[in-house]
């Protein structure tokens, strides 16, 4: 079934992608491929590559159960949120929120999370600022004067 | 030139003191990242490359320090495989066989050291190999024109598909994927293509974005999904002594295995999971006495071990004689040779024989250093696997954040890794590979721009892509590559981690 639905969706990502690239402009000194063909060639494969999974799928793979899905879930929305938070907030405080809460996912007890948190963000902000020489921003902007 | 004056300059290149103290640097983090369970070569130069990046080092200095990184990390991943049963990465997996056998024998010792020659072993007369044959392949690949070229990235996409996955169109699908994402944002004539008008696009997706994504993020998925249950069992190890017998015993499995795993590295797709797979097997077919083997024979300890460390150095010489990768983290570090604007391919060794060189001198450099680190030195680094999981993978994690993001100083990049993250959990649960996906994006531009080229000489005319015997008998090997497996896989079973 995960792999019928694999390959339908490729299906039609790759007709999506086909139908966009007979949008592309074509140059002023067109070669006899021009710039659509390669990626018509790209789409074409996928949709027959795609056709095959759908006709001879493998066997079901074994997918975790649901709180392991709420777990990845909530990890990658705190990646987003991780992500989002760089700049606004600088580097110590959000990382150490994200480093603390994928810990606890791991592994949950509160205070080595919390812990880990710290310890990574104010470690790795060491290494990267000073023995890197990377220019991170440690706190939000309007902290320091 | 000759070789030796070549090589001498290279020296001259990889003594300065700052690239040999960032080779000793590189030989202890990679060791260190391939003795951690979960992170190998591969991901773990993908995850260093920004960093090595954004520090501004020259071409050669970062090219050191990376392929120390690489080497380290081969010689490393037998330290959990010996302690833990856990492969450290995918190509030290045989090792677990006997190695694991062997420490809970109480020879955990005389198993480090024992494998830590043979690595040293496989590792220093496959950099030997790669100075004999990369000239020479070089040489070969002068005469190259755009069609050859066309049929040889096939090949690596047809080879790295045949054996890399189970299912043969999953590994096209993968491939496409790659494809397709390169052909995103400007093109070779100043083109925008399939940028659906968003700005953050035209530059194109940054293959270490992807690289970074697939392979560290997706690592973090997977190890949430499983709990991280890779915590160390007590194997204890002893004083380090030299197993004089063994090393002795096993010198002509040494040498055998350095062969095999030599070849495996060079054919394109094959790497280092296959060369320590093929001088196992071969290893266990000629012995007579085969009633140890998976029980802690000395034999299945160091036929693995020179078998992949030799195919690292193999896997070398089609990366930069021709720009091929033929495995996981050899695309890796095709990465970084383009990030760094250095086209690897026969005219590397004419107009840039100081990065060659240098590197060449800088790998055998790292052979000593490694030897020292991981044998008298060995157990320092079996202590990192203590290292707790909670620990370990949150830093992992915003390592490679900070390592994109000191690149690209964009939020919009930092998403792509997450989302590339997330689509590489899914597909490795679907059991597609995403080697292919690295090799598509790494390769996707020279692909279209050779064929474009070859019609553009033939006027439009197909049949020029088959009109030289170089070019068809690389069609030829690509198609074998791609379908010869399907028949194979039928009598080569995987191999798999013996349970506890």
């Amino acid at each position: 079934m995960s792999d019928r639905l694999f390959g339908f969706i490729t299906i039609g990502v790759a007709l999506a992608y086909v139908a966009s690239a007979t949008q592309i402009p074509i140059g002023l000194f067109p070669d006899p491929v021009g710039p659509r063909w390669f990626p018509y060639i790209i789409g074409g494969v996928a949709t027959l590559a795609g056709l095959v999974v759908v006709l001879r799928p493998d066997p079901e793979p074994d997918w975790p159960d649901a709180i392991a899905f709420v777990k990845i879930g909530l990890a990658c929305v705190v990646l987003v949120a991780y992500a989002l938070s760089l700049r606004p907030l600088g580097f110590l405080i959000p990382t150490a929120l994200a480093a603390g809460v994928l810990s606890y996912q791991i592994e949950p007890r509160k205070l080595p999370a919390l812990l880990t948190g710290i310890g990574l963000s104010v470690g790795l902000f060491l290494i990267f600022k000073y023995a890197l020489g990377l220019g991170l921003v440690p706190v939000p902007k309007g902290w320091i004067g | 030139m000759d070789t030796m004056t070549l090589l001498g300059q290279g020296f001259a290149v990889a003594l300065t003191p700052e690239n040999l103290m960032l080779a000793v640097a590189g030989c202890i983090l990679g060791t260190i990242i391939g003795a951690l369970p979960g992170l190998g070569p591969s991901n773990g130069v993908a995850i260093l490359i920004p960093l090595a990046f954004s520090l501004g080092l020259d071409a050669t200095a970062a090219l050191v320090l990376m392929t120390s990184v690489y080497y380290g990390a081969m010689y490393g991943g037998r330290i959990s495989s010996i302690m833990l049963n856990i492969p450290g990465d995918e190509p030290a997996l045989m090792t677990t066989l006997d190695g694991y056998p062997m420490a809970k024998q109480g020879r955990a010792a005389d198993a480090l050291v024992l494998s830590g020659v043979a690595s040293f072993v496989g590792a220093l007369l496959a950099t030997l190999g790669f100075i004999l044959m990369a000239p020479i392949l070089a040489q070969i690949a002068y005469s190259f024109g755009p069609a050859e070229y066309f049929a040889l990235y096939l090949l690596a996409f047809a080879t790295l598909g045949g054996l890399a996955g189970n299912n043969q169109a999953k590994a096209i699908i993968a491939a496409c994927i790659g494809l397709g994402i390169s052909m995103i944002g400007l093109n070779s004539s100043g083109m925008a293509r399939l940028t659906f008008n968003s700005l953050y696009l035209y530059d194109g997706v940054d293959f270490l974005v992807a690289i970074v994504g697939l392979f560290a993020v997706t690592e973090v998925f997977v190890f949430i999904e499983s709990g991280g249950k890779h915590s160390a069992i007590g194997v204890k190890i002893d004083r380090i002594t030299l197993p004089i017998r063994d090393i002795i015993g096993t010198f002509w499995t040494m040498m055998r295995s350095t062969v095999i795993g030599f070849i495996a590295g060079i054919l394109p797709g094959a790497g280092a999971s296959l060369g320590s797979f093929m001088a196992y097997s071969a290893e266990k077919a000629i012995a007579k006495d085969k009633s140890r083997f998976g029980k802690g024979d000395p034999r299945g300890v160091a036929a693995p071990e020179a078998g992949n460390n030799a195919a690292a150095g193999g896997a070398l010489v089609p990366m930069l004689t021709l720009g091929v990768p033929g495995s996981g983290t050899t695309a890796v570090l095709l990465a970084l040779l383009m990030t760094l604007n250095i086209t690897p391919g026969p005219t590397l060794f004419t107009d840039r024989p100081d990065v060659v060189w240098g590197l060449i001198a800088a790998l055998l450099i790292s052979n000593f250093v490694l030897l020292v680190l991981n044998v008298p030195m060995v157990k320092l680094f079996v202590k990192i696997l203590s290292v707790p999981a909670w620990v370990l993978l949150p830093g992992v994690t915003m390592i490679s954040f900070v390592g994109i993001y000191s690149i690209s100083g964009s939020w919009f990049d930092l998403l792509l890794m997450i989302g590339f993250g997330a689509l590489g959990y899914f597909l490795r649960k679907l059991d597609v590979p995403t080697v292919p996906i690295i090799l598509g994006i790494l390769l996707g531009g020279h692909m279209e721009d050779r064929l474009r080229q070859a019609m553009t000489i033939s006027g439009g005319d197909w049949t020029y892509l088959f009109s030289s015997p170089i070019a068809i008998g690389l069609w030829i090997a690509a198609v074998l590559g791609f379908v010869a497996p399907i028949f194979l896989r039928r009598y080569i079973k995987k191999p798999q981690a013996v349970p506890d």
